[in-house]
């Protein structure tokens, strides 16, 4: 029972997909102006991992080893398009917004890494407890980042007027460069060392050690 | 990875041997039923919702079409008004060969059903449009459909807006949108672009209402009637004569702000709605 637990909560903070294994980052550069917005991209990627997940685990068995990764780019590219397809009939605003990005989960790693690493592996229920795991994951990241970029972008959350701008007689000016993509690589960067510090196992080893200098009289 | 602790012990392969699996029959099974499989869902999707999706395409139109004419406000408006706001206008049909608006009959004759006509499936019809000479083309736009829909809304008997669609080259792709004038034919009052593939950012900015709500006061049209109206570099002088012709550029997107000013300077002109506009406002 712990395993579940443990599949399904891990990836959340100590398994994080964005913040331990660096995957998707394009996608949280991308979508999180408006938090909105990357709520739709996380449900979406949610959906799109949980499934892809289920059916790869369901025909594991069966895959040939030389056909592998073409198979798993099939059910993940079919799921997308379904997924694309509802977003344009339920949620057409939205999906205007998302625009390409939604057609992107397909190249997004988190999917394809998930596939590979677990769904190949393990019985279809872990796996779409994985695949709802890793989308939890990369959610509470998305959304972290959304909430910063959007308060401190446009004075609001969930568009609902938070600070009031100067625009609209306030007194707060709007940061922009929080609308634009380089603040997202900041406030990733500063979350994953925050998630680090926090968590230290997730430190990694540095590859190599930078020597002292050499002693002046050695010279 | 971090997997391996997750990972159970059922190695690929269990009950069956390994080169069963990877033998050449298998790996063509495999291939088709998973091409099948997929093939019918994400095709029963699509067209389970087609209907739905462009149910949604349409009102997205008619939505720009009064945020055009400046009756829908973001927020403000709900959804569910737009089919009353957009049953008040008035749709006529122009024909661009002849320069003029069509009546009832005449839009009859021509077999035009005015909500359901495709102005850009007409255009790639050789029946239905022209080719445009490249000296003509100054929008890039190729073809161009015979007959194009107009939109026009009146207050107390008099001509209150005209929307016109319009359509044009950027920088990667056609941008579709509609510009509405006040009755003088004109002052403009609105300007959207619904469809678009322009760098987000820079010239995606076409979409931004920040400078959408540059052009409402603007004027199309000098004194002897030519379309003087001009998208420029930097910012507008405002103190010059010119102000009124005069629209900031998108900074960071010359070739996008040129195609917005060459579309206004085709559909506008004598060549497409120029004409028609004339005659409308009553002043030709």
């Amino acid at each position: 029972m712990s395993n579940v637990k443990n599949i399904l909560l891990n990836p959340i903070f100590n398994e994080n997909p964005i913040g331990l294994q660096i995957l998707g980052i394009c996608s949280a550069l991308a979508v999180t102006t408006k938090m909105s917005v990357a709520l739709v991209m996380c449900i979406a990627l949610t959906l799109v991992t949980a499934f892809s997940n289920l059916f790869i685990s369901v025909v594991r068995n069966h895959i040939p080893n030389s056909i592998r990764i073409i198979v798993q780019m099939t059910i993940i590219a079919s799921l997308v398009i379904v997924v694309d397809q509802v977003l344009g009939a339920v949620a057409y605003e939205i999906s205007k917004q998302l625009t390409v990005f939604v057609g992107l989960i397909i190249t997004n790693c988190i999917v394809m890494g998930r596939a590979e690493a677990f769904a190949m592996h393990n019985p279809p229920g872990l796996s779409f407890l994985d695949g709802i795991g890793n989308g939890l994951g990369y959610s509470a990241v998305l959304m972290m980042i959304a909430s910063i970029r959007e308060l401190f972008g446009s004075g609001s959350l969930f568009g609902f007027e938070i600070l009031t701008l100067t625009t609209n007689g306030g007194w707060y000016t709007p940061m922009g460069l929080m609308l634009l993509p380089p603040s997202a690589f900041f406030i990733i960067g500063l979350l994953i060392w925050a998630l680090r510090s926090w968590k230290t196992e997730q430190l990694e080893r540095s590859d190599y050690k930078i020597g002292g200098h050499t002693a002046l009289s050695r010279a | 990875m971090s997997d391996s602790a997750h990972m159970s012990n059922d190695s690929p392969g269990k009950g069956s041997p390994q080169n069963e699996k990877d033998s050449i029959k298998n790996v063509l099974v495999v291939a088709l039923s998973v091409c099948l499989v997929c093939a019918v869902i994400v095709s029963a999707a699509a067209v389970l919702l087609k209907s739905q999706r462009l149910a949604n395409k349409e009102l997205d139109r008619n939505k720009n079409i009064l945020i055009a004419a400046g009756l829908f406000e973001q927020g403000v408006t709900l959804e569910e008004e737009i089919v009353s706001l957009f049953g008040k206008f008035e749709i006529r049909v122009i024909d661009l060969e002849e320069q003029r608006l069509l009546s009832d009959s005449e839009v009859e004759q021509a077999g035009i059903d005015v909500l359901k006509y495709d102005q850009r499936k007409a255009a790639k019809n050789p029946e239905l449009s022209i080719e445009l000479s490249s000296a003509e083309d100054i929008a890039s736009i190729n073809r161009r459909a015979r007959y194009s829909i107009v939109y026009l809304l009146r207050k107390d008997g008099k001509l209150d807006r005209i929307v016109l669609p319009i359509h044009g080259y950027g920088l990667w792709s056609t941008l579709y949108g509609f510009i509405a004038l006040r009755g003088d034919g004109n002052t403009v009052s609105g300007i959207t672009f619904y469809e678009q593939q322009e760098t987000a950012g820079l010239g995606g900015e076409v979409d931004n209402p920040a400078w959408k709500a540059l052009w409402p006061g603007k004027q199309i049209y000098d004194a002897d009637h030519k379309v003087a109206l001009k998208v420029i570099k930097g910012t507008v002088d405002k103190r010059s004569p010119n102000a009124k012709h005069q629209v900031d550029g998108l900074s960071g997107a010359t070739i996008t702000s040129r195609g917005v000013q060459n579309l206004i300077r085709y559909w506008l002109g004598d060549s497409a709605f120029g004409p028609v506009l004339l005659g409308l406002s009553g002043r030709g």
